[in-house]
């Protein structure tokens, strides 16, 4: 039997980097994988970390002092919380500061806002906004009318994309306001029905303004501009929805970005120390000898408890080599990050962000 | 002290008609109610679980092969005690045509199900599965007494919508039944009658810049598909707002409790403080919180510090370290323990603090029974993992 503490390679890594489905020089340096992207959505099934993803990633790509805005779209104020800042407004605010003077801007997108913003815009309404919302018109429009909603936030996501760092500038050589965007995106349950705007209109608005604001945000979201990344655990049901959104997002057309595994644990044992754990070739008799010999008391229980838990251990490694099989075989980039065990904070925040960038995610 | 969650004597209690799973996404809300069905209905109750969206394969041991709208017999119980389960899959689209069906003559439900207003708001509306798993919910609780002699179900347990909000479902009911009765709606479906009234003959003027506006942003053919919907679904008003009332009432009932499902996450435990205090403001009976995926450890007697400490004394010695004891050894064995002790001392840091997670809780909660389920080291998708969930939720 060989060496049983392996950590040496990549310490988040219980098997070969290539079953992740990583490129085949993954661990080299290699060249950034959404060149040319500027917006990033990111979305996950619930539980899996998506907000905690999203945020790491607008630091990963603030770095070098670029300017990133980071947004979400369900009034939940996560991105607050994951930063430890005041609950967000209706402005963009600056959240926290990467190298080189980079910086991230935090939004909280509101419907409401959204439409009211978008009418003063576009119709100078003045007075009649507030009658709108008096009797009633801006909560049927933001609330009620079906897909409407949805047209607003990714229609604010839109503007905030093509927005020009000065206003007065035009042209493609205009600098934008933004170096890119990452959206804090629904769930992966209802992701594919809030960006597929056009589809969700369709039915209901033929013509009109609402009509051609969402043909303008699904040529966005449709173009190399744009790429939507799944957050998973290596667990059955988030990676079964992670495969799920790919191919629904394949099918309406969104370009699918990465496939981000993450809350991996570090692996302490290797391949053949599972491999004896899983099937009792672990001898208790060695296990306890080791044990009394560093002067700890090996009472049965001790190391029966210590058996069980290498036992569970590889069984639970086995099920997630399954899933990273899975994983691998959706042929996506695939970036990793590491479960951290004091929990995600500000400072965790960065620890993953730095994670991300150093596997070219950003 | 911490009170106990006695599933056992609440799924026990012939009083108990309605159990509500809440709870943040990816918790385990449907597992909980899963387990908690079919412990119930081998004990001996009528049980019918109403699942919103389950995992696959979870879905097929119950045997939910098709979504159907229909509860079916789950195969593979325990019935020696009289017990029976159904299980469901919700389908948000078909509940609604059923309603719409229920309560408009034949003619006019044609008209509304072929209405694009309709097609939308049944298939995609925010609010639309939270306000379904409600009404199918009031549906099953007739269906159950249909024979007060021998009742179909005596126990309905529900699975709640993943929503944005885990609130969502106890607010949809009210949120929808008031668009349909809202003033708004009502103003675009007759503003000829509206305009009569006068106290609206004050606003008409605005209604008219309201509406244009509308008119100019949404698109006309969007308002007129609005119109005869409302038009159509005009004499249903009445019912959608008195069925709101009554679902809501149901939830509120004493023969209804509810279950807030949590994992020990800074997250879904927020979720699930905030959705304790809301149960408790809107008076809604709470039973209490299952924290679900508590991380344990085999061997508790050993410390995390103390696990490492044994692991780094192993090393020194491997070196010929400190100890420089040369008592003779098999070169691959120390590793496997070093491994072990390392893997314990992770496994152990993480029930700690899953531990203290769960106690900070009750802390900010005090008197919420609480019960904890340990992870299981794989997914749940058969009825023997369903009844090792029921056994930790039942503590044992």
């Amino acid at each position: 039997m060989t060496i049983a503490t392996g950590t040496d390679s990549c310490p988040w890594a219980p098997w070969p980097p290539r079953l992740l489905g990583m490129a085949p020089d993954a661990g080299a340096i290699r060249d950034i994988d959404w060149d040319g992207v500027r917006l990033h959505i990111v979305t996950g099934k619930g539980g899996t970390g998506k907000t905690t993803v999203a945020a790491a990633l607008a630091l990963a790509l603030a770095a070098d002092g670029r300017r990133v805005l980071l947004a979400e779209v369900e009034g939940r104020q996560g991105i607050s919380q994951t930063f430890d800042v005041t609950p967000l407004g209706l402005t963009e605010v600056r959240i926290a500061h990467a190298a080189n003077g980079g910086e991230v801007f935090g939004l909280s997108v509101d419907a409401k806002a959204a439409l009211l913003e978008y009418l003063q815009m576009y119709y100078k309404l003045g007075r009649a906004g507030g009658l709108l919302e008096k009797f009633g018109a801006i909560d049927f429009a933001t609330t009620i009318a079906p897909g409407v909603r949805d047209v607003l936030l990714t229609g604010k996501v839109y503007e905030a994309v093509r927005r020009r760092r000065d206003h007065r500038a035009k042209g493609p050589g205009a600098a934008p306001a933004y170096d890119a965007v990452v959206v804090d995106a629904p769930p992966t349950g209802r992701v594919v029905r809030f960006l597929n705007v056009n589809h969700e209109v369709a039915d209901l608005a033929k013509v009109g303004p609402i009509r051609s604001q969402a043909d303008s945000i699904t040529a966005m979201l449709k173009s190399p501009q744009t790429a939507v990344h799944l957050v998973t655990l290596l667990e059955e049901m988030p990676v079964q929805e992670t495969v799920d959104t790919i191919a629904e997002l394949r099918a309406t057309g969104m370009p699918i970005g990465g496939v981000v595994v993450n809350q991996m644990r570090e692996e302490i044992l290797t391949l053949d120390v599972l491999e004896a754990a899983a099937h009792g070739g672990i001898s208790r008799e060695d296990v306890a000898a080791d044990l009394t010999r560093v002067h700890v008391r090996a009472t049965n229980a001790l190391v029966n408890g210590l058996l069980t838990e290498a036992r569970d251990h590889a069984e639970r490694v086995a099920l997630e080599r399954d899933e990273a099989t899975v994983v691998a075989a959706l042929g996506r980039p695939t970036y990793r990050l590491p479960s951290l065990s004091e929990g995600v904070d500000a400072n965790g925040i960065r620890e993953l962000a730095e994670t991300l960038k150093a596997q070219g995610m950003a | 002290m911490v009170p106990v969650l006695d599933v056992d004597a609440l799924i026990g209690d012939p009083q108990t008609r309605i159990i509500v799973c809440c709870g943040a996404g990816g918790v385990g809300k449907t597992t909980t109610a899963a387990a908690l069905g079919l412990r119930a209905a081998e004990s001996g109750r009528r049980v019918v679980v109403l699942t919103i969206d389950p995992a696959r394969r979870l879905a097929q041991s119950l045997g939910l092969t098709t979504l159907d709208n229909t509860p079916r017999p789950v195969k593979g119980i325990d019935d020696t005690l009289g017990g029976s389960l159904d299980a469901m899959m919700l389908d948000m689209k078909r509940t609604f045509d059923d309603v719409v069906e229920a309560h408009a003559t034949a003619e006019k439900a044609e008209q509304i199900l072929a209405n694009p207003f309709y097609q939308a708001v049944s298939s995609s509306f925010a609010g639309t599965q939270e306000y379904m798993a409600m009404e199918k919910l009031g549906q099953l609780r007739l269906e159950a007494d249909r024979d007060p002699d021998n009742p179909r179900w005596d126990l309905i347990v529900v699975d709640t919508p993943p929503s944005r909000s885990a609130l969502d479902f106890l607010d949809a009911p009210k949120r929808l039944g008031s668009f349909l009765d809202g003033r708004f709606i009502r103003l675009l479906a007759a503003p000829a009658k509206a305009g009569g009234r006068a106290y609206l003959k004050v606003f008409s003027a605005g209604v008219n810049v309201a509406t244009k506006t509308l008119t100019k942003v949404l698109g006309g053919q969007m308002l007129s598909d609005v119109q005869t919907f409302v038009a159509a679904l005009d004499t249903m008003f009445g019912g959608f707002r008195k069925r709101a009332d009554h679902t809501y009432a149901l939830l509120s009932d004493r023969m209804t409790t509810f279950i807030v499902v949590a994992a020990p996450e800074r997250d879904a435990l927020r979720e699930a403080s905030y959705f304790v205090d809301r149960l408790d403001e809107e008076q809604m009976p709470l039973a209490g919180l299952v924290v679900n995926r508590m991380y344990r450890v085999s061997a508790p007697g050993l410390s995390a510090a103390r696990a490492l400490g044994a692991a780094e004394a192993l090393d020194d010695e491997d070196s010929g370290g400190p100890s420089g004891d040369a008592s003779p050894k098999d070169p691959g064995r120390t590793p496997i323990t070093q491994g072990l002790l390392r893997m314990h001392a992770i496994q152990a840091e993480i029930a700690a603090r899953h531990e203290s997670l769960a106690k900070r809780f009750v802390a900010g909660h005090p008197g919420i029974p609480m019960v904890e389920v340990p992870a299981a080291s794989g997914d749940i998708h058969d009825l023997v993992g369903l009844r090792l969930v029921g056994n930790a939720l039942a503590g044992s």
